[in-house]
């Protein structure tokens, strides 16, 4: 295979160094590499990271290609820096068996753009009533590590214990969407000052925090880890906070929406601004970035929620939940926590990458930028300001919250296991 | 420039007055042998109902026709939007007919925001009610029928309701009715307090312009005006009370207490009425009652609204005051787009 010689690209946002791409492995790591044939990137001034991981995105293949494929999807992830995505398991048929996951896994390695990694049900059809086969899954060419019901809760607190236990055999993980389904029937908002006065279904903060305070006490009186997906509160960060501090297995992710947006934007009863859980408060916010930048919640995870331009173009109470995050991701997290300077680049790369590989058990990926390594590597112009455009696009969906909106930084270069998947901005 | 009727709380108080004053006008056209003005005629209005209301579908009507405007009723039921259209390509039908102003009536709170600010239509679209979000005009006319009882039909002209204590009792939580009375309310200086059991109150009304109180009878004593609103039985099913007759007793209005009231006081129901259990018959039934007026007024004020909306370059009447030089300036404020570092 060629080589790639990445030229005066500040590691973690350190010092320039150059770093040289032998085949699909990172072949040395230092100033004044010699090009020795191999293809010259200038990288001055950029901030080089490994391949951005999300242990939270819908391809929604099979069955809403109309919103999504695996192939848009990971061209999506490639834009966005990231050479590593998993895959929710809400599909039509749910990924809910082998079989299922297996077709996920294998179209993500056909299409070269992005490893997926399947995400398995944990209760089949996403009905919390019985147990998927999580085993089989595990077992499967897909080796599934990773179960959620996302979109729905595991609200059944035998369900969710029993989940919790058996995934222990295979070291896996079961990732919980916090929602208290009868706090939250028929919830389009979240309830404050705001739901009051638009008279939109409120979904209160208690619906998420009561259950991951169960979940919490759940793992630890049967010892397994448990994940919370899309942490959205002030409330649930004190509650991981304090789970942690007791030694409970628990690790938590935080979407950019929710480090950014707030329900004042509700205002405009525009339902690109309609996700789950749906935009909290100012105060949410800043706990959400203190607690990303403490280590509390361990991951940015995007929760990429692509929906056809008719499920946004509506009435609020009829539009469908969600938005689209894969390529802005990176630049939302630029802008909240490094430069707020709540975060460096290094911690950047903690939460977007080393992080979530380890908690998704993805090998290969999140791994340090030196010799021996894996080149599974992304490249980024800090120094950039513009306006997003969702044209520009690479997902099937343009349901972004962001449209027009200026955000610093742009992905340049992404590399998955030395092969270039995106080049100055464009994918291959 | 569009204008739009979309929440009571996008009118200033002069807005509010002219509005109100333009409705006295109006219901002097209801006195004459023939109730008609040729205002709006050629315009063309659509009522646009996707939920059932016949009493406000039918007050818009008259309103409309006494005007001389075009109108076309368009129910949801059995039309289109059941076969899955959505309220963009119903809107965009309608448009395309040649319609002036959509009022409209939706069960989705928000729906007449979107319809006015999404760029799908032209036509001034005003808000017949919006799930549990606003009803404006039904606010101006209760707001209307608080001046007329409470300040004077003549003396009540150019003022507003400073200093006058209101209470609303009821199902404030899914009340577009409240919200509205709220904005205008306290827009038109009166003094608002509601009371609901608290499960029936929203969380995050401590940023409203008003009081709240779980108790009745101590409010009741020093109200102007008390506003009963309608009390679904259903709602005790979803656990918001532990039966009719209880709430009946902490929350209802029967002759005892509406005789703890002071003299001059009101007692006012947007409809439709349960009586047995947000009212008593003998209550609803009283002189103190204004229900009647109420919609006898509403004609009045969605004349004021549609004649200052679409054709309020001309005077009303031909005896009337010279053209009005300002307009409601109903249209609504673009919402903050970033909230993040405010």
């Amino acid at each position: 295979m060629s080589k790639t010689l990445i030229r005066g690209a500040k590691v973690l946002g350190g010092e320039p160094q150059d770093v040289l791409i032998d085949g699909g492995t990172i072949a040395a790591v230092g100033p004044g590499l010699g090009a020795d044939g191999a293809e010259v990137v200038e990288a001055a001034g950029q901030v080089l990271l490994p391949g951005l991981v999300d242990l939270h995105t819908h391809l929604r293949e099979p069955g809403r290609e109309d919103s999504e494929t695996v192939l848009t999807g990971t061209r999506a992830a490639a834009s966005g820096g990231y050479t590593a995505v998993f895959a929710m398991a809400n599909t039509f048929p749910v990924a809910d068996t082998a079989g299922v996951v297996e077709q996920v896994y294998r179209l993500g390695r056909e299409h070269g753009y992005c490893d997926v990694q399947p995400i398995g049900a944990v209760t089949v059809g996403l009905e919390g009533r019985k147990l998927a086969e999580l085993g089989a899954m595990h077992e499967s060419a897909a080796g599934v590590t990773v179960f959620s019901d996302d979109g729905k809760c595991v609200d059944d607190a035998v369900i969710m214990r029993r989940a919790l236990e058996y995934v222990k055999a295979f070291g896996g993980v079961v990732a919980q969407h916090a929602q208290e389904p009868r706090l939250t029937e028929g919830a389009q908002m979240n309830e404050g000052v705001v739901s009051a006065e638009l008279g939109l279904g409120g979904w209160p903060a208690v619906a998420e925090e009561s259950i991951i305070a169960r979940d919490v006490l759940l793992a630890e009186h049967v010892g397994s880890r448990v994940h919370i997906c899309h942490l959205s509160t002030a409330g649930s960060v004190e509650i991981v906070r304090w789970a942690k501090s007791r030694g409970i297995d628990v690790t938590a992710e935080v979407t950019p929406h929710h480090l950014l947006l707030t329900d004042e934007l509700v205002r405009s009863y525009n339902p690109v601004y309609k996700v789950n859980p749906p935009l909290r408060t100012e105060r949410d916010v800043h706990a959400l970035r203190e607690a990303l930048a403490d280590g509390t919640i361990d991951i940015v995870a995007t929760d990429h929620a692509p929906h056809p331009h008719e499920d946004k173009d509506c009435e609020w109470a009829a539009a469908a939940m969600g938005m689209v995050g894969l390529e802005t991701a990176l630049s939302v997290v630029q802008q909240t926590m490094v430069d707020t300077g709540l975060l460096d680049w290094a911690g950047v790369a903690d939460r977007m990458s080393v992080r979530p590989a380890q908690i998704g058990r993805a090998t290969g990926h999140g791994r340090p930028v030196s010799a021996g390594e894996p080149a599974n590597l992304v490249l980024v112009d800090t120094a950039y300001r513009g306006r997003v455009d969702p044209a520009g696009f690479a997902s099937r969906s343009r349901n972004t919250p962001y449209e027009g909106r200026e955000l610093p930084g742009r992905v340049t270069h992404t590399w998955l296991r030395g092969k270039a998947t995106l080049v100055d901005g464009k994918l291959t | 420039m569009q204008r739009h009727l979309i929440s009571a709380a996008d009118l200033t108080r002069d807005d509010a007055v002219l509005i109100l004053d333009t409705a006295e006008e109006m219901a002097r056209v209801a006195d004459r042998p023939i109730k008609k003005l040729p205002t709006l005629r050629g315009r063309t209005i659509v009522n646009l109902f996707f939920e059932d209301s016949t009493r406000t579908r039918i007050s818009f009507e008259a309103a409309e026709k006494r005007l001389s405007a075009d109108v076309i009723n368009f129910s949801a039921k059995g039309s289109s939007v059941s076969k899955g259209e959505s309220l963009k390509d119903t809107a965009q039908t309608l448009e395309a007919m040649g319609v002036d102003a959509v009022v409209i009536r939706h069960g989705a709170s928000g729906a007449p925001y979107r319809l006015a600010t999404s760029g799908w239509i032209d036509a001034a679209v005003v808000n017949a009610g919006d799930g549990t979000h606003q009803h404006p005009t039904q606010a101006l006319l209760d707001a209307f029928t608080m001046r007329r009882r409470l300040v004077g039909r003549d003396t009540g002209l150019g003022r507003d309701l400073s200093g006058r204590r209101i209470t609303i009792v009821g199902d404030v939580l899914h009340s577009r009715v409240a919200r509205s009375n709220v904005d205008l309310l306290h827009t038109l200086g009166a003094e608002v307090t509601l009371v609901a059991p608290p499960t029936l109150v929203p969380v995050g009304v401590g940023n409203w312009p008003c009081e709240v109180s779980y108790d009745l009878d101590s409010t009741l004593v020093k109200s102007d005006a008390v506003m009963m609103l309608r009390v679904q039985r259903e709602r005790m099913n979803a656990a918001f009370f532990p039966t009719e007759r209880e709430y009946s007793r902490r929350y209802g209005l029967d002759a005892e207490r509406m005789a703890k009231m002071p003299g001059h006081a009101i007692v006012m129901h947007p409809g439709p009425m349960v009586r047995g259990m947000e009212i008593t018959a003998e209550v609803a039934d009283s002189d103190r009652c204004t229900v009647v007026e109420q919609v006898a007024n509403g004609v009045s004020i969605r004349m004021a609204v549609l004649y200052l909306l679409l054709g309020g370059n001309e005077p009303a009447l031909s005896h009337a005051r010279q053209p009005v030089a300002h307009h409601p300036a109903t249209e609504r404020v673009a919402p903050p787009t970033g909230s993040e570092e405010k």
